[in-house]
């Protein structure tokens, strides 16, 4: 037998001996690192989740909106002051580098009617850039055009769930809709593309901008500006976010005449800052899940624990024996450390297992019926079987100890 | 091979103090096969450990081979025990869960590395070649002393120690042990010193210690 084989061998030989009481005290450590695994599988299966949605929204988007005032003189809340006009979209467009699309848009809530089915929706005015900015695909049809928006024209695109509602059975494209007083022809579908905590665009109702200004709204600024709800940009890179965001705030500032110590009268917010924003909170939640999970693996290494003392007991003449034998200290030792490790380790195996399956599970069937995507990685698998082999040798230390210090003559003449 | 000069052994017993060995001075020579005889409680097991570096004296020095090991660390005591000397025990103290082969193995754990070829030579010459995949629970007593003899002869030490080999056996059997003791002992010429309480079991040794309230009463040399 290879030699460094020989002290594992013999552990094994030791929990054979006691097959139903070594199973159990496995079973503490399986429980444990089964929780760990599943826990933080369902902690990793949000985040990637969360970030495969925004990446589908499209990872490189910038979104300017007017900033949050908060009303001075009693009334709580806030409320926000239309500040973005279509001439700062312009400005961007124009004057700041590393951008592909600029899109203003705003929006109107209509009552939209065909036949007799009718649905209450928001109505979103867009400029053609709208489509690179959200990474739209029509699944029939054609997207707005630079024709369409310049004649205003009194067509929409409508996403795949309203498609569904307006018009069960009959091809969309190409039927009129009623939109408050105005009669409008539908002139694509939008790609369906599931929905996401942002919103989805399966619920859109698009129209040109300029249809949306003069028929619903003709909003405009004293200097007679025309006002927007929201400017989408697209960056050119991923990485190019926080360079983009500094020039769009500068350009803004100096349209907007502000001084400087005063501040911004719009928010500006990147996908990029959100994304490593919600791979913080979602990386804590994991290790919350998985802290919790560690708390049934330490209650396993105190099983570990008690077993080895109880079997250290047992073994006391086993033990006198050894030293009669020769054995040192050291032997005793490292004769029950490896016992305890061994046991743990072959717990955390299994627990690897089980709960990988667990995982599997959850992921095919769900959690009180939401979906859930799990994902168990090398990282987790690795923490948990070395967190089991540690917990092996640190509960064992203490009866290790105690049969490495036992008195050899004592121990010979223990019944 | 051994010397003891004015060995003390005093255990706390409360506030009182028991005095086991009181001042034992003995000398054995390399080779001999020395008997330890004496009433049930005179020290004479308690010597027996102090031999076997199982235990220290309270006062006095003990030389084993020239060497004092009286002062000696527990870790010390333990390459002592290890390397020099082997033992037999009355109640075999086999290892219930291992085979016969694995516990004469076992005797040689620690005393620089198993080998599995001399476990089963020993295991040959004790007379148990067809028995070495047997644990104890499968063997009679006299089979189990006799792999516990295999255990202490494998590492070939220089002293064998022995607390009543023949305790627990017939006389037929006893017989048979004490024959394959002196056989053994003639062969591979080291020191045996043994306990008994039986005066025949005695008579197989040239050197014969009469022990009593913890101090050597009489010796005989055969
Ligand atoms: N660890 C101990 N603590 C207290 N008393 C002991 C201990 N070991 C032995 N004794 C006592 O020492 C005396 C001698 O014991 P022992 O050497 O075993 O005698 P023997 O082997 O001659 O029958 C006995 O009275 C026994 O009770
Ligand atoms: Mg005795």
């Amino acid at each position: 037998m290879k030699k460094w084989l020989e002290p594992l061998a013999n552990a094994w030989q030791g929990a054979r001996t006691h097959k139903l009481r070594s199973s159990l005290t496995i079973l503490g450590i399986v429980i444990g690192v089964a929780a760990v695994i599943a826990l933080m599988s369902i902690g990793r299966g949000v985040q990637a989740g969360i970030l495969s949605n925004i990446e589908s929204l499209g990872s490189n988007l910038i979104t300017i909106t007017p900033a949050m005032s908060y009303e001075r003189g009693g009334v709580m809340g806030a409320s926000s002051v239309a500040t973005l006009t279509l001439e700062d979209a312009a400005a961007i467009s124009e004057q700041v580098s590393r951008v592909i699309a600029v899109a203003p848009y705003s929006s109107s809530n209509q009552q939209l009617v065909y036949g007799s089915e009718n649905v209450n929706a928001q109505i979103i005015g867009v400029t053609p850039e709208y489509q690179a900015a959200y990474n739209l695909e029509t699944a029939e049809g054609a997207f707005i055009s630079e024709y369409n928006y310049d004649s205003g024209a009194k067509v929409t695109v409508i996403g795949a769930s309203v498609a569904e509602e307006l018009f069960s059975g009959v091809d969309p494209v190409g039927q009129k809709v009623r939109m408050g007083t105005s009669i409008i022809t539908v002139m694509g579908v939008l790609e369906s593309k599931g929905s996401s905590m942002m919103g989805s665009t399966d619920d859109a109702v698009l129209i040109p901008l300029s249809t949306l200004q003069q028929t619903f709204s003709q909003q405009r600024t004293s200097t007679g500006e025309h006002i927007v709800s929201t400017i989408a940009i697209t960056v050119s890179e991923q990485g190019q976010a926080d360079y983009v965001v500094g020039e769009v705030t500068d350009l803004l500032r100096s349209r907007h005449r502000l001084a400087s110590g005063e501040d911004d009268d719009f928010s500006i917010r990147s996908m990029e800052e959100l994304v490593s924003t919600i791979t913080e909170i979602s990386g804590t939640l994991t290790l919350f899940l998985g802290a919790i999970a560690a708390i049934s693996l330490l209650v396993g290494g105190i099983g570990v624990m008690n077993i080895m003392l109880v079997s250290v007991v047992e073994r006391t003449r086993e033990i006198g024996i050894r030293k009669a034998l020769g054995a040192r200290e050291r032997d005793i030792w490292s004769q029950f450390l490896t016992e305890s490790a061994l046991l743990s380790f072959t717990g955390g195996l299994i627990g690897v297992a089980v709960g990988w399956g667990a995982s599997k599970i959850i992921s095919g069937v769900g959690i009180m019926g939401s979906e859930m995507t799990t994902v168990v990685s090398a990282d987790i698998v690795i923490l948990a079987l070395a967190v089991s082999v540690g917990i092996g040798l640190l509960f064992g230390f203490l009866p290790a100890r105690r049969a490495a210090q036992l008195n050899p003559i004592e121990a010979l003449r223990y019944e | 091979m051994i010397r003891l000069r004015d060995i003390a052994k005093v255990y706390p017993m409360g506030n009182r103090e028991l005095e086991v060995l009181r001042g034992v001075n003995l000398h054995v020579k390399q080779g001999e096969m020395v008997a330890i005889m004496g009433p049930s409680g005179s020290g004479k097991t308690t010597m027996l450990n102090l031999i076997g570096c199982l235990d220290v004296p309270t006062s006095g020095s003990y030389y084993l081979e020239n060497r004092e090991v009286s002062c000696l660390s527990r870790g010390e005591l333990a390459q002592v025990r290890a390397n020099k000397i082997g033992f037999i025990f009355q109640s075999y103290n086999l290892l219930p869960q291992l085979s016969a082969l694995a516990n004469v193995e076992l005797g040689m754990k620690y005393a620089g590395g198993i080998d599995s070829e001399k476990a089963m030579t020993a295991l040959a010459r004790v007379g148990l070649s067809g028995r070495a995949n047997h644990k104890p629970s499968e063997l009679s007593g006299g089979e189990q002393q006799r792999v516990s003899i295999a255990r202490a002869l494998v590492k070939n030490p220089p002293l064998i120690l022995a607390d009543e080999p023949t305790g627990n056996l017939d006389s037929h059997t006893s017989e048979e042990i004490m024959a394959m003791l002196t056989t053994l002992h003639n062969e591979q010429n080291n020191t045996l010193v043994m306990i008994t309480h039986e005066a025949d079991i005695a008579h197989y040794c040239q050197h014969i210690i009469h022990f009593k309230d913890g101090q050597i009463e009489w010796e005989e040399a055969v």
